[in-house]
């Protein structure tokens, strides 16, 4: 796994946060480098297009990254279109995120049987292997590093997770163009990446000049790179770089403001906007099956008809099932109101008491999977609008468009 | 022989904390008429079993579930494994149908603890409703063995009906009398009670501690814990020497599931015994 010095910023100057000059590789390169990393016994994971949707899964060539297509996201929408270019990566995230490959949607944790008056209990091992995973957006390398502390950084490590998570060789991929729900730049997670990657690429594409411009950030990224023809990215590939970055900031037309977040929740228990937002929520479970850093889990006890082998499985579960938070008398957060509330300010305030960090990263794919377009950043501006002297919840509808294109 | 050592130091259990390991029901005593009380040795080699009074296990029924339940024994007597819980729920109410020699896995000890040793020098006035007893027999069973540190000892116990009292052998009617002063008071009497009747919050007035000088340790519906707290500080026990116990959903023990969250706390992990003052701004909100 790669290890970023976390110098932020200096990857603009030219200079790779691992301290080596930038590369600026021809598109065709790309093969060579996957070809490169597979030789050396990684399999790569990356975006493709199945189900009209861009998915993880496995790929054996740069063929099959989803070349040409970009996603058109909005609140409670998404639709894949055709781009006028052949962009290898030229959308932004689809509604899966890489933990289902350190953390499963479903997974045996153990089997016990019975023989008599002997027990046997078997822990299911860990399949482990090199994963390269291609395309990793800076949001997403975040939600990463947050889920690291979730499961490794406490007391206790989860065993499985950790094991899953060696051996993991990350490209990542700076954004250019954000979806119409992504608010990465106001949280500092986006849209370039600043460290925590083995090489972070950057997509040039002006007129017949298609190029990645290449940072190094590990040693073993640095000899994967080597491997490849390049040649040392000029003051001119950094300016452009700059420019391709910044406009994806630019253009990003939601934030979240993240000053006394945490407060601002922790004193708005009771506020009426709950009760608002609650009349749309459908309580669906969506946004936590979407979002990169959620972690609740559930566990299934099971038996075979003979009775004498049992096993147990852990699924993703959702806070917001009326399940969650059953105790003998009933569910705790029976209400809808109680439950969109509990998720929030877990994600926004109570995660900073947690872990240390906010658990959002900006990849907006609660917004877009949300079958009513309930948006996260709405509802922190109008939790804001109502203590504001005004108070009024109309003036801040306005919040994030004033932002656009400014 | 438990894959689960205790680090007495923080109190957490180290190993695949996911894996139960296996033990045998030794014997099953019936409380009352959903309470039971469950004795367990290791199912391979000798029993040694420590945790801290207030800690829990995972207890898991052979294909039907786990669940959270306190440890009700004596913290000296790592020779065994004791559980007093209610038949309320699929796990537990296949535990009541145990027999002796049936298994049942455990994981655990989790989570933290009664501030027995902080309280040493001071009077101790305990306030519990219902099951809300078992958790704190473990600190009843040290202040006996230790009766010297501790100044007045008070044990304030509500339950339903006369029928539903626990441990009535040992509270109530002891072979010996115990050092420590026991009023228990019941929701709703029946023909031939002699006790108190009302809520367990209404002894609190009357209980004979000095209050500048009294630890409080609260397990038993938050609405009774919620009422016992104002009681007490209006007796004039300092808000940062009471300390509850709370019950939420769980799954694992360890903090990854996240059913269990309180606020910020993982009553798994940072609970399920807090000083009220820690967890005091989330007490009141409903649905938290």
């Amino acid at each position: 796994m790669a290890k970023g010095s976390g110098k932020k910023g200096s990857a603009m100057r030219g200079i790779g946060p691992f301290g080596r000059p930038s590369r600026v590789i021809p598109k065709e390169s790309l093969r060579n480098l996957l070809e490169v990393l597979r030789l050396r016994g990684y399999t790569l994971i990356g975006p493709t297009v199945r189900d009209q949707a861009i998915v993880y899964d496995e790929i054996s060539s740069p063929q099959e990254l989803p070349i040409g297509w970009t996603d058109r996201q909005g609140p409670g929408t998404y639709r894949l279109e055709r781009r006028e270019d052949d962009a290898f990566f030229g959308f932004v995230v689809g509604p899966q995120s890489w933990k289902k490959f350190f953390f499963p949607p479903a997974q045996r944790l153990f089997q016990i049987s019975r023989d008599g008056k002997e027990i046997h209990t078997t822990p299911d091992p860990v399949q482990t292997r090199k994963r390269a995973l291609i395309g990793v957006r800076p949001c997403e390398l975040r939600a990463l590093a947050i889920q690291d502390r979730v499961f490794t950084g406490g007391a206790y490590v989860d065993g499985s997770y950790r094991r899953l998570r060696e051996d993991v060789f990350i490209l990542a991929v700076n954004c250019g163009e954000p979806a119409a729900t992504c608010f990465c730049a106001s949280l500092d997670t986006g849209p370039q990446v600043t460290d925590g990657f083995d090489l972070a690429i950057t997509e040039v594409i002006e007129g017949t000049r298609h190029e990645f411009i290449v940072h190094v950030g590990s040693e073993l990224g640095a000899r994967v790179l080597e491997a490849v023809p390049s040649r040392e990215a000029t003051d001119a590939d950094s300016a452009t770089e700059r420019e391709i970055v910044q406009r994806a900031t630019r253009r990003m037309s939601r934030a979240l403001e993240r000053s006394q977040l945490k407060e601002l929740l922790y004193r708005n228990y009771e506020s009426p906007r709950w009760d608002q937002v609650a009349a749309r929520c459908l309580s669906c479970a969506n946004c936590t099956m979407v979002c990169p850093t959620c972690f609740c889990s559930t566990v299934e006890d099971v038996t075979d008809l003979s009775g004498d082998h049992a096993e147990r499985r852990r699924l993703w579960d959702s806070c917001f099932t009326m399940d969650f938070s059953y105790i003998v008398g009933g569910s705790v957060r029976a209400s809808t109101r109680a439950r969109y509330r509990h998720w929030l300010t877990h994600k926004l305030a109570t995660w900073q008491d947690q872990f240390g960090v906010i658990g959002c990263v900006g990849c907006g794919r609660c917004i877009t999977w949300c079958p009513v377009g309930i948006d996260l950043t709405e509802e922190v501006a109008a939790l804001r609008g109502r203590e504001s002297p005004d108070g009024g919840s109309g003036a801040i509808q306005e919040n994030h468009h004033d932002r656009t294109e400014s | 022989m438990s894959p689960l050592e205790l680090d007495h130091s923080t109190g957490v259990a180290t190993g695949d904390p996911m894996l139960p390991d296996w033990y045998t029901v030794e014997r099953v005593r019936r409380e009352n008429h959903d309470t039971f009380t469950l004795e367990l040795r290791a199912r391979d080699g000798e029993t040694h079993f420590a945790f801290l009074p207030g800690q829990f296990n995972m207890l898991y029924v052979f294909g039907v579930g786990e669940a959270p339940i306190s440890i009700s024994g004596n913290p000296a007597a790592t020779d065994r494994v004791v559980h007093t819980t209610r038949a309320v729920g699929t796990v537990t109410r296949a535990m009541w149908r145990f027999k002796r020699g049936d298994a049942i896995g455990v994981r655990g000890p989790f989570g933290t603890h009664w501030p027995v040793e902080q309280a040493e020098g001071r009077d101790l006035v305990l306030v519990t409703g219902g099951i809300g007893l078992a958790p704190l027999r473990p600190v009843i069973y040290h202040v006996l063995a230790h009766r010297q540190a501790y100044g007045r000892v008070v044990l304030l116990y509500g339950a339903r009906t006369p029928d539903d009292l626990l441990y009535d052998e040992e509270l109530l009617f002891p072979p010996q009398p115990l050092s420590i002063d026991v009023d228990v008071t019941v929701d709703r009497a029946v023909a031939g009670w002699r006790g108190r009747i009302g809520v367990v919050t209404s002894l609190i007035s009357r209980a004979p501690i000095h209050p500048d000088n009294a630890v409080a340790m609260l397990c038993g519906p938050e609405v009774m814990m919620r009422f016992a707290v104002q009681a007490l500080m209006t007796r004039g026990v300092p808000v940062d020497r009471i300390y509850v116990s709370l019950e939420r959903n769980m799954k694992c023990g360890v903090g990854f599931c996240g059913h269990c969250q309180y606020g910020p706390a993982f009553i798994c992990r940072d609970g399920p015994v807090f000083r009220f003052d820690a967890i005091e701004r989330f007490f009141g909100v409903r649905e938290i």
